[in-house]
């Protein structure tokens, strides 16, 4: 009579699993425990620089208000972030690598009011940031600056400026460069007189890029992909990087493995924030939504940029010998060179762009 | 030209097949499982361990054991349902029945996570009646749930269909006439001559649903300690630059594959062993 055993088993089986589902399906509820969830929605190097400020802001709204804060952590792809609150993910908080990614929440979807970047000082960006090499140590081929990235035999690691904000700076630091080298001075930019020269300078410049991204072996997807490939896999010679992700790679893998090196000239890259309009009504919560971005441009907020590498916009708030660190370069910025990042976007990194042009080659 | 049969092949080609087949095997299978266990062991018992003293390991782990728990059940009832009206019925549109259960295993998993975001995404077919209801489907638990069944729903269905197919209906039919009841004779009679092959289709079928990477991470949102599972966790840690920890995530993913392939070579076994039509009910033994 084995198959009534067997029966028997079955259905004590189907009862058991019966009994998991349920007592899942019960238990999911009841995670919305009392006080207040936000969901910041984030690019990729900041999640160091969140996980403490969430911290301190949790400490300090339960200190001003009793009321106690979770604060969710979402990290990827700058535009690939965008693109998820476009569809849906409830962000109550935006920090993304560029405003343009910001505008495209705003302009694709109506959860955010176009004239987000103006509700926060510094064109709503509370730190900002830079693009840099990192070289194998020793820096064995000799590269000091953007030109350097030319000589034979140099393999350069940047992600995909589809895809990676930090990737599109890495692109427009490298061009502003290299008009800065044909000009000599960028006010030319901007003087009609100049225009023959400028668009020969320009010539330059995307043959200039276009040489570049013929070196890069492997275009990852994001920022920390390509370090990853670069210190972990061992491919390339120089890494474009964020500074502040060049400086994170450098202490958490070793200073005997990597030297960062400072170009003389680079772009001024804009980190920006914003609330999510149409979610915080939503969910409740854009009281503390306001607040938590508004406590990034306070000392404490600041001083934790800087600890995480980012720039403070308030130097004066921050302990020098916390900004020793970062080095002084000349540093241009996306209206004064590309007029914008709306323009930029068009023309260079859009379908059909230039770098559409420049990569099929 | 003589035809020789299939077993004469002069020594050195056996050898040659034989050695290609191993270095594959060793390439692509053992060393990249050695390496998991290997990196994450890298600093020790403690720090391996260490990995999973972390929240969102954690709510990972639960996050891919409650998805399990819902998608292998589903696909159960599924693959029954399925596998019955295929095997024991005619009806019109059977083949194409047949081919459209095939069909989450011809789609790339991407695809499969755009198709719900295409539905359910705030722009979606559903989006704006989802939000008027305050019901969130992607990038939370239900769209994540839902994917996963979509990439598992093959694995039950193609594992009873040619099995009951091939058993056909006269087991069924001495039950009835010997006067069992609908119900009984499922329990008594079908379910027995195919818990071997529905094993076999449970464990296939949890194994993707654990592991499953693609289609959960378009759906996902990635919101640390909340629409994490397993594989996605595995990429964040190993992102931060915590490679033991990454690893020792992994580890537990490498383990589920053992255990599924011992699980898989012992039903094979029985199956094969085992007489497929067993005692039928009343049998006296």
């Amino acid at each position: 009579m084995w198959y009534r055993h067997g029966m028997k088993n079955w259905r004590s089986l189907a009862i058991v699993g019966l009994a998991v589902i349920c007592a899942v399906g019960t238990a999911a509820p009841a995670r919305a425990g009392k006080g207040v969830t936000l969901l910041n929605v984030s690019y990729d190097p900041t999640r160091e620089l969140y996980r403490e400020y969430n911290d301190a802001f949790a400490a300090h709204w339960k200190q001003e208000t009793g009321q106690v804060l979770t604060v969710d952590q979402s990290h990827g792809g700058s535009g690939k972030q965008a693109r998820g609150v476009i569809d849906g993910l409830q962000a109550d908080i935006v920090t993304l690598a560029l405003a343009y990614d910001i505008d495209a929440i705003a302009s694709h979807s109506k959860l955010l009011a176009p004239e987000w970047q103006t509700r926060l000082p510094h064109n709503s960006a509370p730190y900002t940031s830079t693009i840099v090499f990192l070289v194998r140590k020793g820096n064995p081929k000799g590269i000091r600056d953007w030109g350097d990235l030319l000589k034979p035999g140099v393999e350069v690691i940047t992600p995909n400026p589809k895809t990676s904000g930090g990737a599109r700076w890495n692109y427009l630091a490298a061009w502003a460069w290299a008009l800065k080298r044909e000009l000599g001075d960028l006010n030319k930019l901007d003087d009609p007189k100049q225009a023959a020269a400028v668009a020969a300078a320009q010539a330059k410049a995307k043959a200039f890029v276009g040489e570049l991204f013929k070196r890069v072996p492997v275009l990852d997807s994001g920022a920390r992909g390509s370090t990853n490939t670069f210190v972990q896999r061992g491919i390339g010679d120089v890494l474009l990087a964020w500074e502040n992700e060049a400086f994170l790679a450098v202490n958490e893998l070793g200073p005997d493995k990597v030297d960062i090196i400072v170009p003389s000239l680079s772009i001024l890259a804009e980190p920006t924030v914003a609330v999510v309009d149409a979610n915080v009504d939503a969910h409740g919560t854009r009281k503390v939504a306001e607040a938590y971005l508004q406590w990034l441009y306070s000392p404490t907020g600041q001083r934790l940029a800087a600890k995480h590498f980012y720039r403070p916009v308030s130097v004066d708030m921050v302990d020098p010998a916390l900004l020793k660190r970062f080095p002084a370069l000349e540093l241009v910025t996306i209206d004064q060179v590309f007029g914008g990042w709306k323009v930029a976007q068009k023309t260079h990194f859009d379908d059909g762009g230039v770098f559409d042009a420049i990569y099929a080659k | 030209m003589s035809l020789r049969p299939a077993t004469a092949e002069p020594r050195w080609v056996r050898t040659l097949l034989l050695t290609i087949t191993m270095l594959f095997l060793a390439a692509f299978l053992v060393t990249p499982l050695v390496a998991v266990f290997t990196e994450a062991l890298r600093k020790g018992v403690a720090a391996y361990f260490a990995g999973f003293d972390d929240p969102a390991v954690r709510s990972a782990i639960k996050l891919t054991l409650l998805t399990a728990g819902i998608a292998v059940p589903v696909n159960v009832v599924f693959g029954l349902a399925a596998a019955w009206s295929v095997a024991k019925f005619e009806f019109p549109g059977k083949s194409l029945l047949t081919t459209l259960i095939d069909l989450p295993l011809a789609v790339s998993p991407v695809v499969s996570g755009l198709i719900y975001v295409l539905v359910f995404g705030l722009n979606g077919w559903l989006g704006p009646w989802l939000k008027a209801h305050d019901l969130q489907v992607i990038f939370a638990v239900p769209g994540i749930v839902l994917a996963t069944v979509f990439v598992t729903l093959p694995f039950v269905a193609r594992e009873l269909i040619p099995l009951m197919q091939e058993q056909g209906t006269e087991d069924e039919e001495s039950a009835l006439t010997l006067g069992a009841s609908g119900w009984q004779t499922f329990w008594r009679v079908t379910l027995p001559n195919i818990r071997w092959g529905l094993l076999y289709g449970v464990i296939l079928c949890n194994a993707r649903a654990m592991g499953e990477f693609g289609a959960v991470s378009v759906v996902s949102g990635h919101i640390r300690g909340k629409t994490n599972t397993v594989p996605l966790q595995v990429e964040i840690l190993y992102n931060e630059y915590n490679f033991v920890a990454a690893f020792a995530v992994a580890s537990l993913l490498a383990m589920l594959a053992l255990v599924t392939l011992a699980a898989k070579s012992f039903i094979e076994w029985r199956m094969t062993s085992a007489p497929a039509s067993p005692a039928v009910p009343g049998d006296p033994t």
